[in-house]
């Protein structure tokens, strides 16, 4: 493969895929030390139903309402959970694995229902997303990323990502402190006056716009192993947080890279010419990664 | 022609596959019920993703035998096998490394649905031309089931439920009470491990219906609702059989009453539907009855307290108090008491001061502890107690 040929058809969805990673694996520290890893999962199930539906709204595939749509999806399976969870008196795992399985039949339904067949949204893109077909039309070569008019037909999904991932890495590192304090030791944070119920809402917004985000542009099953697989690894390898969300992050971009890099080329060394999925790919990666990290992971007991 | 799937008119086939997907709803509510009341709903889910890559190695094994790899006996037991494997590496991560169990879940979860897609996209590439159709399995379809797929599932279910009865003493006494059951006998791991495998069997033979994704709503959604209605375990096991057996039914035969409906998100939004006026309407955890002892509760409260605001001649100016209090004859609208809220009012006064007299009296202290300013003395201590404390507060006084 030569310059040009990377440029056009791997750079952007190299890009789009890492920033993705990353903008998932930061927030998924937090969420496994909390005991709240399946809140990934479940958001990524509900943000089906949200998109659906912003679909069925407007009739087009459009950024702000899928986002929008999305995100009311988000903040309803959440206050549903915590419903159930409270006037129910029903244990966490049970109320969450009820709002989200229902909620994301209802978005299967909705689809197979409401006539896509015009545009780009149907099950199994939402699933496994379309990484591959992010590719960059109007790039001829290396000499493209300072071409204006080549820049201008880079995928939106970039743009989107990449404000995401500046968005949530700023986040945490502004509320670094109180983050890290109310994760550890709710209690103690009580007693200094933070805000923990508010920092833990703060941590699930975040985790669905990290979500959403990368929903649109890689495909569920990327945004659920990044929540959970790069976090739990980087655990494995070190006690300190500040070290583990380094490791993460390195461990989300190694996932990225390797596993579209392996979907592209690997069956292409095994003599057959057609690639298998990305996502799937990426996710398989990261769950290799985290199964070396629990059998040599310095800090794994 | 929805009428006619509910009743079994729509011939052999259809008929055999709605008595399946009610088997299978009912092993899976009566499984699902120990799987919620040890805390461990979440970890069918894992179970549930790890059969997909399962389901393509033995496609792929099936075809290079030549083989029909459509063949269902043979790709459910290659997800059995990988379902397995996936439930391991779940038991490993959360017991030999410090992962919490919910992290081990969503990693197996994602890794092995993953590698499940990596295999159906070099499946879907495989020069065979039987194109396979396994994506049916994420979201499920009964849709040209064969009538021996249909038997198998049907006869899987009933496995299922009857193993369940044979193993609900054991572990329903795990489920509620791990450390009593470990002390009195029971191996806590064998019988984790029956239940674990009696959900991989409702998993597994669930696929072809419901599919991968959501197999776990009816492994948790029916207990649930049950569970709402009742704090008794065998009521609870035999609910949520009914609820999901219910669910199954109605779910299958909408689906097979139109085209473009599929059955396992049907099947899934009747149960949810189900859970839904369960939690409205449940005698005890539902929001309506929540709501009227919440009221109750404020009403009390409000009486109390104006009551004891009257008997000291304090003015009352909290609103809901004087609608309370003159909505039961005991006070005028300017807030004065009536003659028999003077009388209520003293009467309070009395219960206060003896509850104060109870509270520093040291062999009172257990039932003391009771105080919460709703609960009369006399619902709490005998007669000869009570009249101690009045020897010691002394004759009664005139109210003005």
């Amino acid at each position: 493969m030569n310059g040009g040929d990377f440029v056009t058809f791997s750079l952007t969805p190299l890009l789009i895929g890492s920033l993705a990673a990353l903008a998932c694996a930061l927030p998924g520290n937090f969420l496994v030390l909390r005991r709240q890893a399946l809140l990934g999962d479940a958001i990524s199930h509900v943000v089906l139903p949200g998109i659906v539906l912003a679909f069925l709204v407007t009739g087009t595939i459009s950024t702000w309402p899928m986002l929008l749509g999305s995100a009311t999806a988000a903040v309803v399976a959440v206050v549903l959970i915590e419903a159930i969870r409270r006037f129910g008196r029903i244990e966490p795992g049970a109320a969450m694995g009820v709002v989200f399985t229902a909620m994301f039949a209802a978005g299967i339904l909705a689809l197979e229902q409401s006539d896509t067949s015009g545009v780009h949204l149907d099950v199994e893109h939402a699933l496994f997303g379309n990484l591959e077909s992010l590719i960059w039309l109007d790039a001829t070569g290396w000499a493209s990323l300072v071409d204006p008019v080549a820049l201008a037909g880079l995928p939106p999904e970039l743009f989107r990502i990449s404000l995401v991932t500046v968005v949530i890495a700023l986040s945490l590192a502004v509320f670094w402190r109180p983050l890290a304090i109310s994760t550890f030791d709710e209690g103690f944070a009580r007693t200094l006056g933070l805000p923990v119920r508010a920092i833990g809402l703060g941590i699930v917004i975040v985790s669905a716009l990290a979500a959403v985000a990368a929903f649109d542009a890689v495909g569920s099953i990327i945004v659920i192993a990044m929540f959970i697989c790069p976090p739990a690894a980087a655990r494995l390898m070190t006690n300190r947080l500040g070290a583990q969300v380094a490791w993460s992050a390195a461990f989300a971009l190694i996932a990225a890279t390797l596993g579209f890099t392996l979907a592209g080329s690997g069956p292409a060394w095994l003599g057959s010419e057609n690639a298998v999925s990305a996502a799937g790919m990426v996710g398989t990666v990261a769950g290799v990664i985290l199964a070396c990290a629990a059998l040599f992971g310095p800090a794994r007991n | 022609m929805l009428r006619d799937a509910l009743t079994f008119q729509l011939g052999y086939n259809a008929t055999l596959v709605t008595v399946a997907a009610v088997l299978l709803g009912i092993a899976a509510g009566v499984t699902g019920t120990f799987l919620f009341l040890r805390k461990r709903a979440l970890v069918s889910d894992a179970i549930a993703h790890a059969t997909l890559p399962g389901i393509g190695l033995a496609f792929v094994a099936l075809t290079l035998s030549g083989l029909d790899g459509r063949h269902l006996p043979g790709l459910l037991a290659g997800s059995a096998i990988t379902a397995m494997s996936g439930l391991f590496a779940v038991q490993w991560l959360s017991s030999r490394t410090r992962l919490s169990e919910d992290a081990a879940i969503g990693a197996v979860l994602s890794a092995y649905f993953s590698l499940g897609i990596v295999l159906l996209t070099v499946i879907q590439t495989m020069s065979t031309g039987q194109q396979a159709g396994l994506e049916s399995f994420l979201l499920g379809s009964t849709a040209g089931m064969l009538l021996s797929d249909a038997i198998l599932i049907a006869l899987g279910g009933l496995l299922v439920v009857a193993l369940v009865l044979l193993f609900r003493r054991p572990m329903s006494l795990v489920s509620f009470d791990p450390g009593f059951a470990s002390t009195s006998g029971v191996r806590l791991d064998r019988i984790d491990l029956t239940m674990m495998g009696l959900v991989l069997g409702v998993t597994v033979v669930g696929l072809k219906v419901v599919g991968l994704i959501l197999i776990v709503a009816l492994l948790i959604i029916p207990p649930v609702t049950a569970r709402l209605w009742t704090n008794r375990v065998e009521l609870v096991v035999i609910l949520a059989g009914a609820f999901g057996g219910i669910a199954a039914w109605l779910g299958a035969g909408l689906s097979a009453s139109a085209p473009d409906l599929p059955t396992g998100p049907l099947i899934v939004l009747v149960s949810f539907c189900a859970f839904a006026v369960s939690m409205a309407l449940a005698p005890r955890r539902g929001l309506f009855s929540s709501f009227v002892r919440h009221r109750r509760f404020q009403a009390g409260v409000h009486m109390r307290q104006g009551l004891l605001a009257l008997a000291q001649g304090q003015p009352i100016y909290e609103p809901l108090t004087i609608r309370l209090l003159k909505a039961r004859g005991l006070a005028r609208a300017d807030g004065m008491p009536t003659r028999e809220g003077t009388i209520r009012a003293a009467r309070a006064l009395r219960d206060e001061k003896r509850w104060e007299v109870a509270r520093a009296t040291p062999e009172l202290e257990l039932a003391a502890a009771r105080y919460d300013g709703l609960t009369q003395i006399e619902d709490v201590l005998t007669s000869d107690q009570i009249a101690e404390i009045d020897r010691r507060i002394g004759p009664p006084e005139a109210v003005q």
